[in-house]
């Protein structure tokens, strides 16, 4: 599949501030940090959460636990897709019954992955509350999910991929708007 | 890249690369273990038939939890021995389990190379359970998973299988598969049981009679039990076989500090194994089992699940889903 570069939704220095932006977002709305908890879905939510968590922990002195989810079990188009995808550990460290979570993603846009990691987090117990917080929302949802914390939002077209490069999985660090190429 | 894994008839033909990459797709199965709720939607809609023809309690128990906690309904084929001696022929049975459409057999018969005739045979994977003194695959990589977990490695391990190795799957399946990461195995037991033809098996092999000489330096020993269903000629009485080949705590001693003891079960306590050391600290029975549900979720999931592999590609790629 060949792509071109259409244009540069967040540089680095960019992503850097919107993820303090939503930090102190996520503190500001959740009445109280004693129960919150953060959690990344794979594979970029995974940094992003790990990000969000020692930002809170620098400017309000609070150490909010971080875990990470792996969706491929739940994804709805499993029997479409073979080989079937590679499986990874979760790492979650603590409970998650009445927990105040907040699942971090890079992407929002059919909404698909949030089902599933909603399906995932039920299987380990039973949260207070689950709100998303994503870095780009790009609208087409397919099913009713919404993010409560929301980087950019982005007008985009079937076409289009919003491509997501992070220092600790890609050695780069941007947002970009590709669009595919035939 | 690895080359999509269509059936699993034994440990012999896996690469070295495809045996990592089970063990490695097992340890989110392992940790699955310990959810509060372990089912999943993964393998709905999905039918495992489970075509034992061989009594089987743990290994028949362990594919259907398997099953179960992906989803997957199963079918439970379950021929008494007797019948088998009534002399159902096996093309019979290949075409009774075709008849009724399931998305994969796991099969385990008495006859060696069962398991890879009806492979030949059927559209669908198969998964070999046992078959005759030939492979038990899953055990192997049950094992293997439980020595690289306690063990830190396989590379290079020191391990001895002791018992009647003559008629036993495990054995062949665990010497196939620990040879491929350089493992050096100690075969020993009675002579009739260790006959020298299985040093050809692989390289790094050597056979040793007395009981003593084959634990020294072993980082893992590996009990076997003895297969009276499967000799026909006199057996050796329990007595000797107990004076002479029991895994006792003080035999363990010979072995490398802390090594690990493993047994494929069921064990017959007080015979091939003394049952504090079944019990004490360096026995590994107990995750034995635990892998093998977390091994052959790993396998249901990967052969069973997903779309024919002559199936067309997906027409769209969304990034959400393959992240």
């Amino acid at each position: 599949m060949r792509v071109v570069e259409k244009r540069q939704l967040l540089s680095a220095e960019e992503i850097g501030r919107t993820l303090h932006r939503l930090a102190h977002e996520i503190v500001e709305k959740s009445g109280g940090t004693r129960d919150l908890a953060l959690i990344g879905v794979r594979r970029r939510g995974v940094p992003l959460s790990e990000r969000l968590a020692k930002i809170i922990r620098t400017s309000s002195s609070v150490s909010i636990p971080v875990g990470t989810l792996d969706i491929t079990l739940y994804r709805d188009d499993l029997s479409t897709v073979a080989p079937q995808p590679v499986v990874q550990s979760n790492e979650i460290e603590f409970t998650v019954d009445d927990r105040d979570i907040v699942l971090v993603d890079d992407v929002l846009y059919t909404g698909r992955t949030v089902r599933a990691a909603m399906n995932g987090l039920f299987d380990l117990g039973r949260p207070r509350r689950i709100r998303l917080c994503v870095l780009i929302d790009r609208g087409h949802r397919e099913l009713p999910v919404e993010a409560a914390f929301i980087g950019q939002s982005v007008q985009t077209s079937d076409t289009e991929i919003v491509e997501v490069r992070l220092q600790e999985i890609d050695g780069d660090e941007r947002v970009m708007l590709v669009d595919r190429v035939s | 890249m690895l080359e999509r894994l269509q059936h699993l008839l034994g440990a012999e033909t896996l690469t070295r690369e495809q045996v990592t990459f089970i063990l490695d797709q097992a340890k989110p199965f392992q940790e699955f273990q310990r959810h509060p709720l372990k089912k999943l939607a993964t393998l709905r809609g999905k039918t495992v038939a489970l075509a034992f023809f061989e009594p089987s309690t743990r290994t028949r128990i362990s594919f259907a939890t398997a099953a179960a906690r992906l989803g997957a309904d199963t079918m439970n084929l379950q021929a008494e021995a007797s019948s088998l001696r009534k002399g159902e022929s096996l093309i019979d049975t290949v075409q009774t389990l075709e008849a009724m459409r399931p998305d994969g057999i796991v099969i385990r018969h008495n006859a060696s190379g069962a398991a890879e005739f009806v492979a030949q045979r059927l559209a669908i994977p198969v998964l070999n359970a046992g078959d005759g003194s030939h492979e038990h695959p899953t055990q192997a990589l049950l094992d293997a998973l439980t020595i690289r977990d306690r063990k830190g490695r396989l590379d290079g391990v020191n391990v001895t299988i002791l018992g009647d190795i003559l008629h036993s799957r495990v054995a062949r399946s665990n010497i196939f598969l620990l040879s491929k990461f350089g493992a050096r195995i100690t075969l020993c037991g009675p002579g009739m049981w260790v006959p020298r033809e299985l040093e050809l098996l692989a390289p790094n092999i050597r056979r040793v009679l007395r009981v003593e000489d084959a634990l020294a330096g072993a980082d893992v020993v590996m009990v076997l039990r003895v297969q009276t269903e499967r000799i026909h000629e006199p057996a050796l009485a329990a007595e000797e076989y107990i004076l002479l080949y029991q895994l006792t705590a003080k035999r363990l001693k010979l072995a490398a500090p802390d090594a690990l003891v493993l047994h494929p079960g069921p064990m017959i306590r007080g015979l091939e194994i003394d049952p504090a050391v079944a019990d004490g600290p360096q026995s590994g029975v107990l995750e034995q089992v635990t892998n093998g549900l977390a091994v052959r979720m790993a396998l249901l999931y990967h052969l069973v699940g997903g779309a024919p592999a002559d199936a067309p590609h997906p027409a769209k790629e969304r990034s959400s889903a393959a992240d």
